[in-house]
């Protein structure tokens, strides 16, 4: 026990999970961002954009996120020398961001457009029917009800990238906490399961409440019809 | 010589508010406008009948484009029927249009409802929206019912509201698709009574209904419709006694039976 607890002097897990929590905030916010215009897209009537929406999902849902972010560090930072801050660790910080964001869009898009088929085509109509034009009538009538009919598909988003955050890993980012778990094991490995279960424990405990917070969100925002 | 004085000024230019010109439509192989030809006046009501199929919802469609037509050409108030774009919703805003299924904005309260298109369409201030908004609201008899959610409200009600909603947006012509058709029987009566106030004012409309005693009370004529085509059109006396068609004596036939 005090060997285990001794652990925490050494190694600061509370930064490390920090780390992660960080990513999966700005990396929730651009890939909503992303993700909303992405759903716009593949709602509109225009062809070219829908077709550019089904692309993006398409090809971003269907790649391995450790091959997304190791192309942030090895191809963007390494070889184009695509840099995102004057600082070393920031700016591979900033691709992760970049790398989470770009991948997690791809599963917001198809939530929200899983919302926006539980709103009714008369809303649409009616939308229209009193002279909305499409981004007018998006905007107020159809993504208000479609984001309320998606909180559920949006909360398991959210819980896949604070886990999938850990995967910044292969982006270089080497204080996330599954870094800091494999520096740990290597030195002592005399503690390995306990090590194992204690990080997995953090990420229970970050996830848990997501999960409570969007089944209850998702009924009481729920659209009555 | 000096001119004669002009009956009518710019905003109204003489001819027929809605005008359908040899429109036709298919779904696939089925030919659901045949041809159509119609003229509505200013301030003319027209109830269009006829059996289920007939492509009555369909006309009354698309004349605010919510159906595409495949050929033909729909003007309103003179002006053609854009294919898309801003033309078309600012012709829109000068639709009204009532839904069988209400399709009032289920997130919105039912005062948001009636506001949201003067405010965001035309532009108007908020206060002055509200007190238009309240107006409409209290002529269709459910002012006290604006801060509800739709879902809170009686069918009847909503489609009331419907009715103000499209008002509120001062429409040219007023189109009305199966109106009362979801409804329950003991709530027919308040929409159809909204209806009828609506025409004795003057608003031009285009009903599709089931309902004969609002053809008989409020129509200045009725239009019957059976595959696709116009079968005839007459007023609603004239049409309800001597009805010309076969299709017409079948189908007042199966429908006056009780």
């Amino acid at each position: 026990m005090e060997s285990y607890l001794s652990l925490f002097e050494t190694y600061d897990v509370p930064a490390a999970f920090w780390v992660n929590i960080q990513l999966s905030f700005w990396s929730a916010i651009w890939a909503l961002a992303l993700g909303t215009v992405l759903a716009l897209f593949r709602i509109s009537p225009i062809l070219s954009l829908q077709w550019f929406g089904a692309a993006y999902v398409n090809i971003f849902r269907n790649t391995p996120l450790t091959i997304i972010l190791a192309f942030g560090f090895l191809g963007l930072f390494s070889v184009m020398q695509i840099s995102l801050a004057d600082d070393l660790n920031l700016s591979l910080f900033r691709i992760a961001i970049v790398g989470l964001s770009l991948y997690h869009a791809a599963f917001v898009c198809e939530a929200i457009r899983s919302g926006v088929n539980t709103v009714p085509l008369g809303q649409a109509e009616a939308a229209r029917a009193i002279g909305l034009g499409f981004l007018p009538a998006a905007r107020l009538i159809i993504l208000p009800q479609a984001f309320r009919g998606a909180i559920a598909p949006l909360g398991n988003v959210l819980i896949a990238l604070i886990k999938n955050s850990t995967v910044a890993a292969a982006g270089s980012v080497a204080a996330e906490s599954s870094s800091l778990m494999k520096t740990m094991i290597e030195f002592r490995s005399d503690l390995v399961i306990p090590i194992f279960l204690t990080f997995a424990l953090g990420f229970v405990i970050l996830v848990i409440p997501i999960g409570l917070l969007t089944t209850w969100a998702s009924r009481k925002l729920a659209v009555a019809r | 010589m000096t001119p004669e004085p002009q009956p009518t000024g710019p905003s109204t230019p003489a001819g027929p508010l809605v005008r359908l010109k040899n429109v036709n439509k298919h779904f696939g192989e089925l030919h659901v406008l045949r041809d159509i030809n119609l003229e509505v006046s200013r301030g003319e009501v027209v109830v269009v009948i006829g059996p289920s199929g007939s492509g009555k919802s369909t006309l009354c469609r698309a004349i605010n484009r919510l159906e595409t037509i495949d050929d033909g050409e729909i003007t309103i108030d003179g002006k053609v029927l854009p294919a898309e774009g801003q033309g078309l919703a600012k012709l829109r805003a000068d639709v009204g249009m009532v839904f069988q299924s209400f399709n009032l904005f289920a997130h919105k309260s039912i005062l948001e409802n009636v506001t949201l298109g003067p405010m965001k369409v035309k532009g108007m201030k908020g206060a002055a929206a509200k007190e238009l908004a309240m107006s409409l609201l209290s002529r269709v008899g459910v002012e006290n019912q604006a801060q509800k959610l739709p879902a809170q409200l009686s069918g009847g009600q909503q489609q009331r509201v419907a009715i103000a909603r499209a008002l509120a947006m001062q429409p040219k012509v007023m189109l009305f698709d199966e109106p009362t058709s979801a409804l329950d029987p003991e709530m027919i009566t308040e929409v159809l009574d909204a209806m009828v106030l609506l025409a004795k004012e003057g608003m031009t409309m285009i009903v599709v209904t089931h309902e004969m005693g609002f053809a008989r009370k409020a129509a200045d004529r009725v239009i019957f419709m059976a595959d696709g085509e116009i079968m005839e059109q007459a007023t609603p006396e004239e049409f309800f006694t001597n009805p010309q068609t076969d299709r017409a004596k079948d189908f007042l036939g199966k429908i006056l039976a009780h």
